[in-house]
Formats: C-alpha cells, structure tokens, sequence
C-alpha cells in the first residue's frame, strides 16, 4: 500500500487516541515512505496505551516532521526508502498490520544485505529531531534501588565488579531496618514528585513487605497465572504442527490481557498491556525470575522513563543438566542461588547502563545491595568514584549519604 | 549511506581486533603477524594433500568482555593456554550476512552470504564445501559429516544448486534427534527443553519424521547400540557434550576426512540468563581442547589434520541501546558482527596472530586450498597465512 493512498477511512480501526493523532497527521503520513510510515504507526496504533513519555515521543516525531518543507522531508527521510525492497513489499497493509510489515520489513533489510544503510539513515533521523525536539529534564534526579535477594549467593565471587569503577564499594551494610528504608524512599519520592508511571517497584518474587500503591508494581509472583498461560499458547502453536516463529510471533503480538486472564493483573489497561508485553516479547522472562527482573527493568526505563525504580531479584529456578532431565532425577522445584547471584549482579550492571541513557543521567544515582553479602555499590553523582568504604552502614545512611 | 556505514563497522571492528590483539599479546604472548606477509605459506612445502579437516563452529558467538578480555580469561584458559599457542589466530573476522544460527552457518559452508529464512526448514542455495570436497576429490559420502545441534540443520549437508546438490552432500548427524529416537517415549516430557530447537526462538521445533532412520544411524555408523548410547547419554550434562560424543564416534568408525561440527550451548545467551551464558562458554572451552586431543589420540588423525574453530558470529554489545548486551545477536553493531578464527595443526604456524580483517565467506576457499578442491562459486578469499 503506497502512503500516498491511504485516506481518513483507512484509520477507522484505530482506538480513539490513535485515530485523532493518524488524522491530524494524515498529510505527513501521506508523504513518507511506507517502511517509515510503518514504524510510526507501529506506534499510533497502540499510542491510546503507551505511557506518557512514550506518547510525548510519537508527537515530537510528528511535530518535527510536520516543521520540514516537504523537500526537507523527502531528502531526511530518503534512506527508508530502499530500493527492491519497497517494491516486495507494496502489497502489504501497514496501516492495519503495522507490526507485520515492520518485521516482514526488517527481514527483507537483513537478506539484502541493507541493515547497516538503514540503521545509518535511522540514526541520522533520530539525531535530526532529537536536536530539534530534545527530551525533557525528568523533574527530579532519578534512582534506582537494587536488592539481589536473599538466598542469592555465590562463594568467592566479586560483586558488583563492572560498577565499581564507577562510585563506591560499601562492603558491610547492615541489614538491620534495610528495606523499611528502601520502600520508605520511595514513597517519599512517590508523594513529592507524583507522576504517571514514574515510580516503579519490580520483583522476582513476591514482594517481603507491602509496597506503597503509588508504586507501579510488576512481580513475578503476580504474573504466575498470566506466565502459565502465555506458555500455554506458545506450546498450543508449537503442537499445532504447522507455523513456525513467524506464527508464534504474530500469536504473541495479537496477545491480549483479557486471552490470557489478564483481570487479575493490577493496574490500567496501560499497565496491564506493559505486563503483557514483558512476558510476549521478552525471551527467558516467562521461565527465570532473574531474567523476568531485568528486562522488565529495562522497558520500564526504555518506555516509561522513570524517576523511581525499585528492583528486587529474587532465586530462579535452577537449569537441570541433561543427565538429571534424561534420568528424571531433577528437582523442578530446586533454585539456582549461585547462578542467580551472577544474572543479578550483571543485571544490576544493565539497569544502570539503561538508566544513564535516560535523560538527567549525571544527576541519576543507582543504589545496589546484596542483602546474603551484606555488600553494597553506589553509582551517582554524590558517590566517589571507585572507592571502596570499609566502615559499616545502614541502608538510611546510605540513601541519606549518597543520594 | 552505505560507505559510511562500512567506515563505522571497519573502524570500530578494527578497534576489536586491536583489543583482542593486545590481549593476546599479553595472554598468550603471540607473536604479531607483521613480519608474516613476507613469509612464503609453510604448508607449501611437502604437506601431504590428504590431510584431513575439522571445522568446529559455534552458534552464539561469545563477545570478548567473556572471554579475550582481562576479566573473560578465567572462562576461556583451554584456547588461551592450551590451543591459542599452537595456533595461527585471526583477530578480526567479519560477517556481514543474517545474524541467525542456521543461515550464518549455511553461509560459512557455502562461501556465500546465504539469504533464505533462518527458520525455513531449507537446504543452502549454493553448493557447500561438502560438495565441492567430494566432487572434486571424488569422495565418498562416508567422507564428510556434519553434527549438527539441532532439527532446524538438517538441511546443511547439501545445497539444492542445481549443478551440485543431490547425492554430493555430507551426512548430517542431529544428536538431539538420535536421543529422541533412543530414549523411551514415556521420558519425553522430562527432557522436551533439552530437545527444543534452538535458544533463539527457543519454542519453535521443527520435527522430522523418521526415528528408524535415526536408530539405524546409531547402528551402522556409529557402530552404538541403542543401550550404549542412552547410558552414555546419561552420564553427559549438555546437547554440546553428546555432539562431540558422537564426532568421537564417527572419527574413529569412519574417520572422514572433512567433518564440521556445530557447537550450541553457549546459545543459552537467549534465555537471559548471564551465569548460563558464562557456563557455556567455559563448556565450549573445555569441548574444543577435548576435540584436539581426540584428533591428537587417533592415529588416522593425529599429525594429519587442521583443525578450525571459529563462533558463527558475535553477540550484542552492551552499549548498543538496540540490544540488551549478552543476550541476542539482533543489533547488527560491530560487536555482533566480528569475531575470530584460530587454526591450528601441521604446517599451520604456531603462536601467530593475524591482524588484517578477514571475512567469514574466507573459509570455504581456505579449506579448498587445504585440501586440494575447488570452490568455484564461493565467494570468499583463501586465508594465506594457512594454505
């Protein structure tokens, strides 16, 4: 379908939000090439769900491009437009079925040898309206607190490693009043700065004491039925004996709440939809707790970009061993503490790359806390940098010292 | 766009290979391959041309922070301290195909960036080393053999080129499949995740039929009965360990002469899981040094055969916003794109590091060179510094 081609009727099947905005645009999206068109409605389609941030980035983009003369338009957007690929292409629906193109797109990129090109043309374009629109400031400096759990153990394993270049080692923390400490701060931020989304708790578990409803909550002990039943539709496509990835991917995409039980997930239907989307597109998040942790942590700061983020990782299962599976001799139910210390440990790493890339980073501070080692990292801008401090803390002297 | 697409990938891979080159410097106190160009090749003096070759590759590359960089050595000591100094060792080897386990590999076996869905259940489109090997050295099939760690490479012993192709193909063994067949039925549910396919859509299992074909397999080539292969197989802690079990017991019933085997556990990236990955790299390790002492052990091996072993590509790099580190391989950055090749055995120069960028498609041409056959439709570059 030629962008060119498509009219106020092709959006009818748009939710209310969406609709308006596709509207409003309809002359850009008129003029643009369909593979980029794509992407933007990858976005309009579902913008009535999309966090703040997120929906604030859709509108920029339209702002930007509605700003260009249509020549400036044209010479900015001309490297999605790639030859013999458009043409392949040209009877799929992209307004429609905007995820599929972009995928059967991103394929057809990869076979004909044009992702670098496109990845160069899309930087370039991401560069150019990002200079004109910048992101905001977030209104007060982020944090994020880590807890690697109890029952997270390893013996004779450095912690925190990768990070302590980058502020202080703290290597007696005691435990004593910790997490009251730890959820207390974050309600206080929650109640000072209100806002939509922007204050998180995640856990890999259940949380070990109650967590302030300000929070947007996301744990794996919650996401129990809804994990079992996303699993149950990937085996239902898997024993169908016809499809393939493709299927499974489009199955997992066309996911709702409501096909996998979703009204016992809290929350609005944008947060339900977040959930959701962590256990369809995520890969290992509906099998290890650690990996659930992780990744959810980084699209809640890809997506909602919060100032408040609350991580606790709690054992994942244990991997059995061939021999174990192929004799039956494999506890199921056994977790891997050691295993889960080290996926912790480099998660803690990635939530506080994630988090640097966001806006206000060298204001961002990141607190991690090993609750079995009694060990602690923080990395900010009121933490020396690569210091170890030997002399014992609470988790309140260090919040009140560091951040 | 596209030029200075390629200046990006050259130069930022040419800062890989120099870290990777400086590791190894201080590593493994390889020589540089400076003063190399100047060299004539040593195997062309009076190296036997019915040598033989093993071709390991692994699916899911391993970046350096886990294993060339200071903090990644203690994961990797087997090609640091045991294969490395006996090695000839290209910093610098480059893929610029589809970043997808099955079609990389079909690619490294047919020269040729290979363009098909990584998925599909589809033969190479270009002819394979396999069909150049046999058809120019008149081999038989006994002669080359493919283990491979999953159903979804079934297909990669011969392409459906139309000037080579059928009945010119290697033997492709699936050890996974040979379990299936071998173990009880009642046990499927038990070790269905041990049977999955692939880490990269870790769901999706595409079922062959045929299970006699499989146990005859055991039977007359592999010369294990049933009950022998099921013990062993319980004493064995990964799909990796059984594949290279199994090139165990194909080279010493039939010793073929060009056998490739495609490693898999360090795939385990996809799940998320840091401390799997990491245990998959140091089985991988382990699994290579035993490969070469097998070669080592056999008679109609040892002295006698190159041996290659390079990861099919690399993996995302941490700072990519694109990617999540470790975890895939979907980025395309130069880290994803660049790893390396070591080889090593007689008349390959010991304690060599090659710094000049290679590609991956530089393989199939190297092993004609090697070996004596041509490889008429590949498209890559002998690899000089071992031919």
């Amino acid at each position: 379908m030629l962008p060119a081609h498509v009219s106020a009727d092709s959006f009818g099947a748009y939710p209310p939000l969406g609709r308006a905005l596709a509207l409003e645009n309809l002359g850009v999206i008129q003029q643009v090439p369909a593979p980029f068109a794509a992407l933007l409605m990858s976005q309009v389609i579902i913008y009535d769900w999309l966090f703040p941030a997120e929906q604030k980035t859709v509108d920029d983009q339209f702002s930007y491009l509605r700003s260009l003369a249509t020549s400036q338009r044209a010479q900015m957007l001309s490297g999605f437009g790639l030859p013999g690929i458009d043409h392949d292409l040209k009877d799929r629906d992209w307004v429609q079925g905007p995820r599929e193109f972009v995928e059967a797109f991103t394929a057809a990129l990869w076979s004909s040898h044009q992702i670098d090109a496109f990845r160069a043309a899309a930087n370039a374009y991401s560069d150019a309206w990002r200079k004109a629109y910048p992101e905001p400031e977030p209104p007060t400096p982020r944090l994020t607190i880590i807890v690697l759990g109890e029952g997270l153990r390893a013996d004779q394993y450095d912690l925190f490693r990768k990070l302590r270049p980058h502020g202080v080692f703290i290597t007696e923390v005691q435990r004593t009043d910790a997490w009251p400490a730890i959820l207390e701060t974050a309600s206080k931020r929650a109640a000072k700065t209100p806002l939509p989304y922007g204050h998180w708790y995640i856990d890999g578990g259940a949380p070990p004491l109650p967590v302030d409803l300000q929070l947007n909550q996301v744990t794996w002990a919650e996401l129990s039925g809804t994990r079992a039943a996303v699993l149950r539709r990937m085996q239902a496509v898997i024993h169908s004996g016809h499809g393939g990835p493709e299927e499974l991917r489009t199955v997992m995409a066309e996911t709702t709440t409501k096909d996998v039980g979703g009204g016992g997930m809290s929350g609005d239907e944008t947060l339900r939809r977040f959930k959701l989307s962590v256990l369809t597109e995520g890969s290992g998040t509906q099998i290890f707790s650690t990996t659930f942790v992780q990744w959810t942590a980084r699209e809640a700061l890809r997506r909602a970009q919060p100032v408040t983020l609350v991580l606790h990782f709690q054992p994942r299962q244990r991997q059995l061993p061939m021999n174990e599976l192929l004799a039956g001799t494999g506890d199921r139910n056994a977790v891997d503490p050691e295993g889960s210390l080290i996926d912790a440990d480099m998660g803690t790493y990635y939530t506080w790359i994630n988090q640097s890339r966001l806006t206000g980073a060298p204001q961002a501070t990141v607190v991690a806390w090993s609750e079995t080692h009694g060990q602690a990292m923080v990395a900010g801008p009121n933490a020396p940098r690569g210091v170890t401090a030997t002399n014992p803390m609470t988790m309140r002297q260090i919040l009140t010292q560091f951040v | 766009m596209g030029n200075s697409s390629s200046v990006r990938l050259g130069t930022t891979s040419g800062a890989i290979s120099w870290n990777r080159r400086e590791l190894l410097r201080s590593a493994a106190g390889l020589a540089m391959s400076g003063a190399l160009y100047s060299f004539a090749p040593l195997s062309a003096a009076a190296l036997p041309r019915n040598r033989k070759t093993v071709v390991v590759t692994f699916g899911g590359g391993a970046r350096d922070e886990e294993t060339f960089a200071p903090e990644g050595q203690e994961n990797i000591p087997g090609l640091l301290n045991v294969l490395i100094p006996q090695s000839t060792f290209y910093t610098q080897i480059v893929n610029r195909g589809i970043l997808g386990h099955y079609v990389a590999t079909a690619s490294l076996a047919t020269g040729v960036y290979e363009t098909f869905d990584n998925f599909a259940s589809v033969p190479p489109h270009d002819p394979t080393v396999f069909e150049y090997f046999r058809r120019g050295l008149s081999r038989p099939a006994t002669d080359a053999w493919v283990v491979a760690p999953s159903n979804g490479f079934n297909r990669i012993g011969e392409s459906d080129h139309r000037g080579y192709g059928e009945g010119l193909g290697a033997g492709v063994i699936l050890p996974k499949h040979l379990l299936r067949a071998a173990m009880p039925a009642a046990a499927g549910d038990d070790y269905g995740h041990l049977l999955r396919d692939n880490y990269e859509d870790p769901f999706y299992t595409p079922e062959l039929a045929g299970n006699e074909v499989q146990l005859r397999q055991l039977n007359e080539i592999l010369r294990i009965s049933v009950d022998d292969f099921r013990m062993h197989a319980l004493t064995l802690s990964s799909p990796d360990e059984l594949s290279v079990y199994i090139a165990r017991q194909l080279m010493q019933q039939l010793a073929p002469s060009l056998l490739w085997i495609t490693l898999h556990d360090i795939d385990i990236a996809h799940s998320g899981a840091y401390s799997l990955y990491v245990e998959g790299i140091r089985r991988t390790d382990r699994l290579c040094v035993d490969l070469w002492n097998s070669i080592q052990s056999q008679p109609e091996y040892k002295d006698n055969t190159t041996m290659f072993i390079l990861p099919d590509f690399g993996r995302d790099s941490d700072n990519d916003a694109g990617g999540n580190g470790f975890q895939h391989h979907r980025t395309g950055d130069a880290l994803s794109r660049t790893t390396w090749l070591m080889a090593l055995g007689p008349g390959v120069r010991q304690g060599i590091a090659v710094e000049r960028p290679v590609e991956s498609l530089d393989l199939v041409p190297t092993l004609g060179a090697l070996q004596g056959f041509s490889t008429p439709l590949a498209q890559g570059k002998p690899l000089r510094e071992v031919i």
